[in-house]
């Protein structure tokens, strides 16, 4: 394993006149998606159009936190495949990706919340997923600082306790997915925006850039924020709303906190780095919008949530503030494969809140989908045209704190 | 950005004391197809630029009205109560 980087980690070209697959977006799902082509199909002659930097989007704007213990027997299969893809990830790709498996818990402050909580434990474990109903004892024990007692508006009941889930440094995923694609010879092509297609019948002919013109076999759309701005310039409507989610983390602190911590009573989730930092994510804005600027009010929400966790943490100051853009469905699960109005327009897209922890797998399998012209089972249920035959995949009970 | 909505009734006021009501729609006519249902349903402009949507002023006056913003800057240009007649949407989607 190579320990130190000696040179680029991926490097620039001059966009060529046409390649097989052009995916629009080189966040983690681009590039996941140019990774499985090249390395389990040997399809490597793909660019990735990317109108940002590496990272720039929601592959560094989310909260890191990866689990699989979801509401829907769909849900609860796709996001495990992801999870196990993660697990291996950083040996395949030898680049440290700092997964820790610290353990994820969902906490329950109602009997109704505490009900949704053990539906999905019998979910998960039915799926073979590890995930159980614990209570307060045993949060304390896993947990020494959170406040257990009863002081709190909403005590604590009980908790989903999943021990696979944790944090990973999403930074390196997008790095060392970046250098694993390189090194296959697939084009990352940052600074490039796309602005428009050219469609001709059921076929995108090429991708129009701000750099130039690039026809392709396969088409994807791979963006998150402007998923359905892009898939307009297609021709092609969604139902997806775009909503701002914030987020904030706070100056290091020595290690105290060795799980992730979630709950969607308070809207709050709370995770602490390998730097000691805290990271505390909020739910989703209220209202549609594309501005990434952070709000007091938010701010003010995250703060008194995570104190009524810790309420020891009173005087730790906030570092930095953000926002990154979600790209809301109506049934809180993502959307991806082919478009019904275009034979060679691939989406994954629609990834809410929930995007970065299914990367892997969603790379994964429309890769294969991309590459057999089939569409793997996993993936089915998440198809585009499932809004029309009003099968929905309701996975809001498991995913509307965007953890 | 958190911004403010000029409510006519109550005047502005911080967007956090109303409850965003989505993009202004037209609903189908009775007997419409499926697909016009499909769409009425799921399927949004999400528009990047200027919209029409509805709030509800839920810490003021407590009434529906509608407001015109940019959604990349959150900026309303107006604000006003729907006289009834079906207002679809005064976006260009440009600007």
């Amino acid at each position: 394993m190579q320990l130190f980087s000696n040179g680029q980690m991926w490097r620039s070209h001059e966009l060529k006149p046409s390649y097989d697959v052009a995916i629009v977006g080189a966040g983690v799902h681009g590039l996941a998606t140019a990774y499985y082509l090249g390395r389990l199909f040997g399809i490597r002659k793909i660019a990735l159009l990317d109108k940002g930097y590496l990272g720039y989007g929601a592959s560094g704007r989310n909260t890191a936190i990866l689990r699989s213990n979801y509401r829907t027997p769909e849900g609860v299969r796709f996001y495990n495949a992801a999870l196990k893809l993660y697990e291996g990830l950083s040996a395949e790709l030898e680049w440290n990706l700092m997964f820790s498996q610290c353990g994820h818990l969902t906490l329950g402050h109602t009997d109704t919340a505490v009900a949704g909580l053990r539906v999905r434990a019998e979910t998960n474990q039915l799926l073979g997923v590890d995930s159980r109903i614990i209570g307060p004892d045993e949060i304390q024990k896993l947990v020494p600082h959170i406040d257990c007692s009863s002081a709190p508006r909403y005590p604590i009941m009980a908790a989903l306790y999943h021990p696979p889930g944790g944090i990973i440094r999403h930074d390196a995923v997008v790095w060392g997915l970046a250098r694993a694609c390189d090194r296959m010879g697939i084009e990352i092509h940052t600074r490039t925006e796309v602005t428009g297609f050219r469609v001709s019948g059921r076929k995108v002919e090429s991708v129009i850039t701000n750099r130039g013109e690039v026809a392709a076999d396969t088409v994807v759309n791979a963006t998150a924020g402007w998923a359905s701005t892009i898939c307009k310039m297609a021709g092609v409507s969604m139902p997806i709303v775009s909503h701002p989610l914030q987020a904030c983390v706070t100056e290091p602190l020595k290690p105290f906190l060795n799980a992730v911590i979630v709950s969607a009573s308070l809207h709050v989730y709370v995770n602490q780095t390998g730097r000691g930092e805290l990271v505390i994510g909020s739910e989703i804005d209220p209202y549609q919008s594309y501005s990434m600027k952070g709000t007091l009010p938010t701010l003010e929400q995250m703060a008194s949530s995570a104190l009524e966790l810790f309420p020891q943490l009173h005087h730790i100051r906030v570092l930095r503030q953000w926002a990154g853009i979600c790209d809301m469905t109506p049934d809180f699960a993502p959307i991806i494969g082919r478009c019904e109005e275009l034979d060679n327009f691939q989406v994954d897209v629609g990834w809410g809140t929930y995007g970065f922890k299914a990367a892997p797998a969603a790379g994964r399998y429309l890769a294969e989908a991309i590459a057999t012209g089939k569409t793997p089972d996993i993936i089915a249920p998440f198809a585009p045209d499932r809004f029309r035959r009003r099968q929905l995949v309701g996975e809001k009970a498991a995913a509307a704190v965007s953890h | 950005m958190s911004f403010r909505i000029p409510c006519p009734q109550c005047g502005e006021r911080s967007a956090y004391e109303f409850r965003f009501g989505g993009e202004v729609l037209t609903r189908p006519q009775a007997g419409a197809d499926d697909d016009a249902w499909y769409h009425y349903s799921f399927v949004r402009r999400n528009e990047m630029g200027i919209q029409t949507e509805w709030w509800y002023h839920r810490f003021g006056c407590r009434q529906w009205l509608q407001a015109v913003r940019d959604t990349r800057a959150n900026r309303v240009i107006r604000a006003y109560f729907p006289d009834g007649k079906e207002q679809t949407d005064l976006g260009t989607g440009e600007s």
